[in-house]
């Protein structure tokens, strides 16, 4: 059985190119939106907006400039499926749809979903969405065609700046410490892994470089498994059950010549 | 605007409208069918009608839940691979997932309400359904088929709220009481609603009156847990300030809630009147409408 595998992103040497959106619709064959009339979005470069079931990938441009804009950075992020070690969208899935791969990666079954969109609700990433020609819920496969042949995702192998690199998770957890540590040396200290260990739902099999706080980068603070209120939430509806039930026994058992056969010849 | 908690980051599952109807009409069906198994199993013989009447309601419903709830499927025609596996054709089933285990509970509680309802069928018609008499309320088999489904019937009625809760998104899943508080309206709901059609009916049993007492009680329990579920939310509260809070207060509690408390008068009841129960069911359904389209909003 293969090793874990999957993406680390350093956001600090991204260009904001795109290739790596370019390279996942070409390979996995994803549509335009709206046939290609695309509207501009008057957020910086980002016409792409989110990830949806079309955009696996996800280049986010935020800009930091003071008032007068002498002073500032921009941050850019291509974002993407986290590949959760403990997955919300696999968690919940009720048709089995969702399965965890042997390179320890997350994939939707296209032909076993049928768009209940649970797993939509479920990720606390936001990344899952409905592609409107198979009408399936689809996100990033860590492209797993292209792993079972031996060869790297496309949009790694796209990107021009080693922003996304791909890797055993071991070897790229090694990788983005000692670019941390780079960074620290050389004044950078906000810069921080994020899901880069067990700490996050299990570690993010795709995990990031960032220099600002996950908000910053819409990124969840604390991203949490849907499942967290099974329990809590099943035993409020039991007690709520029993209430009603005890409602049910006191009121609408045959209470004889105490009943309220008065109140109902009023 | 910094986000209240983590679950601003989510996307939504467009769940529609036909959800709400199905959290609607789903939560009527699991709750007639258990007051009618509350009726047929404690109440008197001239109340057994009643207990016919809630059986009738259930099951057309439980149909209906299921046609929404495949209507709204992305792939329709895929429904059945909610029970059965598509590869491997062996049954779908997972216990911490509450589409999951509703999947199961939905078709199984419908099972339930079909065979209720054939008796409850057999039992106005005597002469016609002569094959159907073992099915007829208060026979043994109705009384055991009764509290089974009664079981699942409450399930049904509760499911709904616990599977908002197992996801990320916002108000849904920043607080455990959403099962409680649906399992709670379900009854409250079908109480009213098998008060307006036994006032329909001109029926003055004893169950009705334990019917109307019953409801009071459900939406003042409701009041109290809908405060109780906006409290949980802590911070994530702030997701209600906007227009949908105030559809909260102005479509649920107001006309479905507070109206019907304050209305109520001890030792009466408007068996005649149909607008007490109208304004309960009004509220329920405007209740699913907001808490699902307040979190889509997001």
């Amino acid at each position: 059985m293969p090793e874990p595998m999957g993406f680390y992103t350093d956001t600090t040497v991204c260009i904001g190119c795109k290739a790596c959106e370019v390279a996942c619709k070409e390979w996995n064959q994803l549509p335009s939106t709206n046939g290609g009339a695309n509207t501009l979005s008057g957020d910086s470069y980002d016409n792409t907006r989110r990830l949806d079931g079309i955009h696996w990938r996800h280049v986010k441009f935020i800009e930091q400039f003071n008032e007068d804009r002498v002073d500032g950075r921009w941050l850019l992020m291509s974002d993407v499926c986290k590949h959760c070690v403990r997955a919300g969208c696999l968690e919940v899935c009720p048709t089995g749809a969702i399965i965890r791969t042997e390179f320890d990666t997350v994939v939707i079954q296209s032909n076993t979903c049928n768009g209940c969109r649970d797993c939509i609700a479920a990720c606390p990433f936001g990344v899952i969405e409905i592609n409107p020609v198979s009408g399936t819920a689809q996100k990033c496969t860590l492209c797993y065609d292209r792993l079972q042949g031996g060869l790297e995702p496309a949009c790694s192998k796209a990107c021009p700046t080693k922003s996304i690199q791909f890797g055993t998770v071991r070897e790229l957890r090694t990788r983005a410490d000692a670019r941390v540590a780079q960074l620290h040396g050389g004044g950078e200290q906000r810069a921080y892994l994020y899901g880069a260990d067990e700490s996050m739902l299990g570690g993010l099999n795709s995990f990031y470089l960032l220099v600002d706080k996950p908000e910053v980068y819409g990124l969840p603070p604390a991203p949490k498994l849907p499942t967290r209120n099974l329990v809590p939430g099943s035993m409020f509806a039991v007690l709520g059950a029993l209430m009603v039930g005890l409602a049910g026994l006191f009121n609408l058992r045959d209470r004889g010549s105490r009943g309220a056969a008065p109140a109902v010849r009023s | 605007m910094i986000a209240p908690s983590s679950t601003w980051f989510t996307a939504e599952p467009r769940w529609g409208w036909m959800i709400v109807a199905y959290f609607f009409l789903g939560g009527l069906a699991g709750g007639c069918y258990f007051l009618a198994a509350f009726i047929e199993l404690l109440g008197r013989r001239e109340d057994w009608p009643l207990a016919r009447l809630g059986y009738l309601i259930a099951f057309p419903l439980v149909v209906l839940s299921g046609l929404l709830l495949t209507m709204d499927l992305s792939r329709p025609l895929r429904f059945w691979h909610m029970l059965i596996e598509r590869n491997t054709f062996m049954p779908m089933f997972k216990a911490w997932s509450p589409m999951s285990i509703g999947s199961w509970a939905l078709s199984i509680f419908g099972l339930f309400t079909f065979i209720s309802f054939l008796g409850a069928m057999a039992d106005l018609d005597r002469d016609r359904w002569p094959g159907l008499q073992l099915l007829r309320p208060t026979t043994l088999f109705s009384r055991v088929v009764a509290v089974v489904g009664a079981f699942f019937g409450f399930f049904v009625a509760s499911y709904t709220g616990v599977l908002l809760a197992v996801t990320n998104r916002p108000l849904w899943s920043d607080t455990p009481l959403l099962g409680m508080l649906f399992v709670v309206s379900a009854a409250s709901s079908s109480c009213a609603l098998m008060i307006l059609m036994a006032g329909r009916y001109g029926w003055t049993t004893p169950a009705v009156a334990g019917l109307h007492r019953m409801d009071k009680w459900m939406i003042a329990l409701e009041l109290v847990v809908l405060v109780a579920m906006i409290v949980s939310l802590g911070s994530a509260a702030r997701g209600w300030l906007n227009v949908w809070g105030l559809l909260l207060v102005v479509l649920v509690v107001v006309p479905g809630l507070l109206l019907p408390l304050l209305a109520w008068r001890p030792g009466r009841f408007p068996e005649r009147s149909a607008a007490m129960p109208m304004l309960i069911l009004f509220g329920a359904l405007m209740l699913r409408v907001v808490i699902v389209y307040a979190s889509e909003a997001i």
